[in-house]
């Protein structure tokens, strides 16, 4: 019998992965695409409310997320593609114009 | 029993594809593993009983997302940036901190995991009037109808935003 818990175990095991590629990579790609991971953790544990409760508002809220998710990858490649222009470097410690 | 083999299945695609997506050096790599990722996801929802979900997620986070992703790797060298290094000076305090944030999810699941196990749902759907898209397109279309239109909105705007900021430079602009 798989309970909600066990979603929530996975939802937890990949937004922990994609916290851990976000904070550890140096690769811009790399770093949107945990990004991408950790939203769809997200998801994962909205329909599995939304499954457990029997109501459809955790599904609805999902497609919102990806509706976010997929404005984000636009305007964040947009970014990566601007910065490759500029600086030739997909390396993030590279891009410290406005560090102080 | 069927249901816990493909949870099982699924979630294993899904962790181990996503731990070798942060830890490949080739970024082509990576974004394979992301695919295989979100496919084993897209599985996860259909255990969920959400077919709609599943749809949409393969449509646009594998053909949408996915493949912009894979476009903008091929506009930009990639073959420069595996000889550098791949990870942060500071990756042990990133890895604290991560052993510290799943500790807490841990400590939070363990102390309200009795929560989770609720009252089975009084009234069981014995014959479901509407199909999953059904339901989902009438909460949208009618309660959610607002906050749809504010995600058009967005939708825009990002378009626009990712246009202006990919765009070449006229002459007349600098």
């Amino acid at each position: 019998m798989v309970t909600t818990f066990h979603y929530l175990l996975l939802s937890a095991a990949l937004f922990t992965i994609g916290i851990i590629g976000v904070l550890t990579r140096r690769n811009i790609m790399v770093i949107l695409m945990s990004i991408e991971l950790m939203m769809n953790a997200v998801n994962i544990n909205l329909i599995a409310f939304s499954d457990r409760l029997q109501q459809v508002t955790g599904q609805v809220f999902a497609i919102f997320v990806i509706t976010v998710a997929a404005a984000e990858a636009a305007v964040g490649l947009g970014i990566v593609i601007a910065m490759f222009k500029n600086k030739e470097t997909m390396n993030i410690n590279e891009i410290d114009l406005m560090k102080w | 029993m069927l249901e816990l083999v493909l949870f099982y299945i699924f979630a294993a695609i899904a962790v181990v594809s996503a731990i070798c997506v942060i830890t490949q050096k080739n970024v082509v790599h990576s974004a394979a593993f992301l695919g295989a990722t979100l496919f084993a996801v897209a599985g996860i929802f259909l255990t969920l009983h959400a077919e709609f979900l599943a749809g949409v997620q393969v449509i646009v986070y594998v053909g949408g997302i996915l493949v912009l992703f894979v476009f903008v790797i091929m506009l930009i060298a990639v073959e420069r940036s595996e000889h550098e290094r791949q990870f942060n000076r500071q990756w042990t305090i990133a890895l604290i901190t991560s052993a510290i944030l799943i500790g807490e999810i841990a400590y939070g699941l363990y102390r309200g995991r009795d929560s989770f196990v609720l009252p089975p749902v009084v009234v069981p759907p014995a014959v479901p009037a509407a199909g999953n898209s059904e339901l989902v397109g009438t909460a949208l279309y009618t309660y959610y109808l607002l906050p749809f239109e504010i995600a058009s909105i967005l939708l825009l705007v990002a378009v626009v935003g990712a246009v202006a900021l990919a765009k070449k430079r006229t002459s007349a602009e600098e």
